[in-house]
């Protein structure tokens, strides 16, 4: 049988009525990568009964994160924004003594209009704190799209790289890269065992928080390849911010961070380097790949170290060949995972994604468009801002083996019969670089072991009176 | 502006949809930006439910706040209309359409007329009320609309059953353990010889709503939700109703005395006989529940002026505190809610039983609290399990905010005679555990702690270098151990003496494949 492969690939948008985490909740992510920081979200009830179920147990571990809740008072301008912001701030920084307040606008702060970027330069001056301001509110973005409004306002506050003088400030260069990865080998370190030297490549920046145990992965990565890796976008601690400027090269180990990027790019004149995300054994070998096509450093065994995770995976692999998945799309990391679970064998027979920046991802879907031809399977649509609702209504058509869905419909969904794993948990577990090439296929199949082990029990439909895939 | 990290009750828009979701095929349609439908995930998760939970959003976004919703919420009523067709959609305003305006009521009249549904705003402010006075509000809203529509249509049945027959008001979606309350109420009120008529709004349909008038009385179980309903059938239709919650010995007694008075105000002429439930308390209080007996029983008389701190909402922290008081004499030390809109009420309900009664929902105010006074056990929610975590304190939750494991597969109810015995289990295991927890402190602690574990680093021929202890160090502290052990089995089997962080993760890959 042969397929048709069409090699251009086809999006659909559809009304945007689906499922998806606030914005704010990466406010989690950011406060627990950058140090440092005290994450101040201003809104209204509703934002803060979010977050303290989305975060769950976190929140009451003294978290560095706090609600400026709006009143009626501040809605109907009684109360004036710059004192009472003024007044938490200032208690904030008296009991936190924090290096940043990155103070996160919500859907609130946009409808009333309130000026926070135009607040925050005088406030920053008068309490002696930087406050960075990021809008991640429900109107404009979705999910993880909220940690990238926190990133892009960062970039503006990197250091600037003055790489014409030739000599950077080496000593902190070598502080903060110290901090971000201690095993970088450093000249002044001599007790390093055996120096890696490395070929002199323009200084790179990656950007994308990620845990700190998985952020040294890729870099030690981009090691083997002798690519040196001067700093990540978010660093440990906000004081140790990469320098960005004219010359510096910076890549996304995300797919989300499409609004960081434009912003290194336009306004801190760095070059974006668009590859594949390092996201499962083919995405990361493509990522370095691009990266080190782009600095004209040959690529050394990076065929066999992918062959060789490959074959790590092999009993993964057995379980998924030939099963299908329907993604209903609510992070942006679906198309990566996408490309990598038809690179493991499986049938995708939908894409949901929240948005699809065509030219941060170009790469990316380049890429997913190989693996397609490559494994002959048909390239999936992609759906843009879908309708959670029709969605359902395809799944009763296809009956796919496997839903990847947020937790609104995931029980629903398996009482009807149909396997799902939540989309949050791809967000949260080490699925990066060839180190944690196990871990997708680890909880894509967990779905499918729980059914090997639950074997012919039958009971697989658990709704009374087979109301089929209705929504009620 | 006020600064807070956690909060007792929810939005008020929270509240509205779990009633909503609560009724059979009833849909709510929330008028909210993107990622708002957080209570979906509540309800699927929480309560397991395996059914979708009948909850949209008509999505406000740049375009919405620019030129208004226009068509949009309209045209997401009629399209839930035609594709679910409910009994009622429910326009449900959040602090987003607080803020911008819009008039939905407006929209609501016009979606209206072109749908099959009923359709209704529900009533509620952002700003004014929480999740639970506005479901309180709903719930009464709903039930008026039924009321007023079926008179209106002239198919109000008021003639009352020829048995005795009861209305349970209030049990919801999300409610602290609402489910298991519920079958126990039914329960009780079939021991007493009372019919179930309706109950609303779990499971409950809004097609039937308008009968009502038919029970003789009302049962509002918890004080948050379903005065207001029961409330308005008192006033319209002479409906009386019962909000004495029957939860503990004494409160279930005098809650099924106060059902017998209203039942006996109808029986003698509708079913010619007089009821006496008084045989039947007795009955239960003395050898059915065990409550009573443990009370005398010298387990609890241990417990006899342990200090207790008691918080949650209005129903459950003043029957706990009554329950700990006078049933188990434990001193309460301090008890509290954070239902601010019922503070009356509650203070009135605790006076005598307690030394404090703080009235606040700011949650660090709870936690200096308790840290001041050093209780033997805390009844609270989840957050003053946490704050009980924090500062080692036995700990039994008894009222929401709770999370999923309070929403348990196993019968556990509070209220009713099977109540008495779950209560008196999660007050003897909070305590016992407490002591067993002293009394291994003073002996030096259990020896299994003491025991060596088979540990398989020996520190002599492995030596870790100072990036690779880094790494390890960044490893969260409960798997800490493991990766440790793991990359050492690793660094053995290969040979390898320094361990590196390359080491480390070529352990990691090696072991996991």
């Amino acid at each position: 049988m042969s397929i048709k492969i069409s090699e251009t690939l086809t999006f659909e948008c559809e009304t945007g009525n689906y499922h998806t985490f606030r914005p704010i909740s990466r406010v989690a992510r950011s406060y627990q990568k950058i140090e440092d920081s005290f994450s101040l979200v201003v809104g209204t009830k509703t934002c803060g009964y979010f977050s303290q179920n989305a975060l769950g147990v976190t929140i009451l571990a003294e978290p560095r994160y706090a609600m400026a809740e709006s009143e009626e008072g501040d809605i109907s301008a009684q109360l004036n924004d710059y004192q009472e912001l003024k007044k938490l701030c200032l208690r904030i920084k008296k009991d936190r003594n924090p290096s940043v307040i990155i103070r996160i606008g919500t859907r609130t702060t946009e409808i009333i209009k309130m000026d926070s970027e135009g607040m925050a330069p005088k406030l920053e001056i008068e309490i002696g704190i930087p406050i960075v301001v990021a809008r991640a509110n429900g109107p404009d973005y979705a999910s993880t799209q909220g940690e990238d409004t926190v990133l892009a306002a960062m970039a503006h506050r990197c250091p600037e790289e003055k790489i014409s003088t030739g000599k950077r400030n080496k000593t902190i260069q070598d502080q903060a890269i110290q901090d971000l990865f201690p095993f970088l080998p450093l000249e002044k370190k001599g007790e390093t065992p055996k120096p890696i030297r490395f070929r002199n490549n323009p200084p790179l920046v990656l950007s994308g928080s990620l845990p700190s145990t998985v952020a040294s992965q890729p870099s030690s990565e981009s090691k083997r390849q002798s690519i040196q890796v001067p700093g990540w976008l978010p660093a440990q601690r906000y004081s140790d911010l990469p320098s960005l400027g004219d010359g510096v090269y910076v890549c996304g180990v995300n797919p989300f961070p499409s609004r960081t990027a434009t912003t290194s790019m336009r306004r801190r004149k760095c070059k974006l380097i668009g590859a594949p995300f390092p996201i499962g054994p083919d995405g990361t070998r493509a990522w370095i790949e691009k990266i080190r096509s782009v600095f004209g450093i040959e690529a050394r065994g990076l065929e066999e170290r992918e062959q060789q995770m490959w074959e790590t995976l092999k009993d993964y692999l057995d379980l998924v060949r030939g099963k299908s998945v329907f993604f209903m799309g609510d992070n942006l990391l679906e198309v990566s995972l996408a490309r990598s679970l038809i690179r493991c064998g499986m049938i995708v027979y939908e894409i949901g994604i929240p948005y699809l920046d065509k030219r941060y991802q170009a790469a990316e879907s380049a890429l997913s468009r190989d693996t397609c031809r490559d494994m002959c399977i048909p390239m999936p649509r992609i759906v843009e801002k879908p309708d959670n609702y029709n969605q359902i209504q395809r799944m009763r058509e296809l009956q796919p083996d496997l839903a990847i869905t947020g937790m609104a419909h995931a029980n629903p969904l398996e009482a009807r019969g149909i396997n799902t794993k939540w989309s949050v948990e791809f967000t949260f577990a080490q699925i990066h670089g060839f180190t944690n090439a196990r871990d997708v296929p680890e909880l894509v199949t967990r779905p499918l072991r729980r059914n090997n082990s639950l074997g012919d029990l039958g009971w697989t439909g658990l709704v009374k009176k087979e109301e089929g895939m209705k929504f009620n | 502006m006020k600064l807070a990290y956690w909060m007792y009750a929810g939005p008020a828009h929270i509240g509205t949809l779990r009633v909503a979701s609560s009724f059979r095929n009833v849909h709510a349609i929330m008028h909210a930006p993107l990622g708002d439908d957080y209570s979906n995930v509540m309800r699927s998760m929480s309560e397991r439910e395996r059914d979708f939970t009948p909850v949209t959003a008509s999505i406000v976004d740049r375009h919405v706040l620019a030129r208004g919703s226009q068509e949009k919420v309209v045209d997401n009523i009629t399209r839930k209309d035609k594709e679910e067709r409910p009994d009622l959609i429910v326009s449900t305003p959040t602090c987003t359409s607080s803020i911008s305006q819009e008039d939905l009521q407006n929209f609501v009249d016009r979606a209206s007329i072109a749908s099959d549904s009923d359709v209704i705003l529900a009533d509620v402010n952002h700003y004014r009320v929480n999740e639970l006075q506005a479901a309180d509000r709903t719930l009464e809203q709903v039930v008026r609309y039924y009321l007023d529509k079926a008179r209106r249509q002239g198919t109000l049945n008021q003639s009352v059953t020829d048995e005795p027959s009861a209305n349970i008001i209030g049990i919801f979606t999300l409610g602290f353990h609402n489910q298991h309350d519920c079958r126990e109420s039914k329960r009780l009120l079939q021991d007493l010889g009372i019919k179930i008529n309706q109950i609303i709004p779990e499971g409950g349909s809004v097609q039937d709503l308008r009968n009502l008038p038919k029970a003789w009385f009302n049962l509002v179980p918890y004080r948050e939700v379903g005065l207001m309903a029961a409330t308005y059938l008192e006033r319209n239709f002479g409906m009386p109703y019962v909000s004495t919650t029957p939860m503990g010995i004494v409160d279930t007694a005098e809650c099924i005395r106060q059902i017998q008075k209203h039942v006996n105000k109808l029986a003698p002429t509708l079913s010619n006989r007089t009821l006496n439930y008084e045989p039947y308390i007795d009955q239960q209080t003395r050898f059915v529940s065990q409550a009573a007996w443990f009370s005398r029983s010298i387990d609890c008389q241990n417990l006899t002026g342990k200090k207790a701190v008691v918080f949650g909402d209005a129903t459950h922290a003043a029957s706990m505190t009554k329950i700990l008081a006078r049933e188990m004499g434990i001193r309460v030390s301090c008890t509290g809610t954070y239902c601010k809109h019922d503070a009356e009420w509650f203070k009135e309900q605790v006076q005598g039983f307690c030394d404090e009664v703080p009235i606040t929902d700011d949650h660090t105010e709870v936690g200096d609290m308790i840290a001041r006074i050093e209780p033997s056990a805390i009844f609270g929610t989840q957050t003053e399990r946490h704050i009980g975590k924090r500062l080692d304190i036995p700990r039994g939750v008894i009222s929401s905010p709770v999370h999923i494991q309070n929403f348990p597969p196993g019968y556990r109810p509070f209220l009713g005679y099977e109540g008495t015995n779950q209560i008196a289990d999660l007050v003897h295991n909070s305590f016992t555990s407490g002591m067993e927890d002293h009394l291994l402190e003073i002996f030096g602690g259990h020896d299994t702690k003491e025991v060596i574990t088979k540990s398989l680093s020996t520190d002599k021929d492995l030596t870790w270098n100072s990036e690779s202890q880094l790494e390890l160090n960044k490893i969260p502290g409960f798997v800490r151990g493991k990766i440790k052990r793991n990359t050492e089995k690793f660094a053995r089997q290969n040979g390898v003496t320094n361990i590196t962080v390359e080491v480390m993760y070529a352990a990691k890959e090696a072991l996991s494949a």
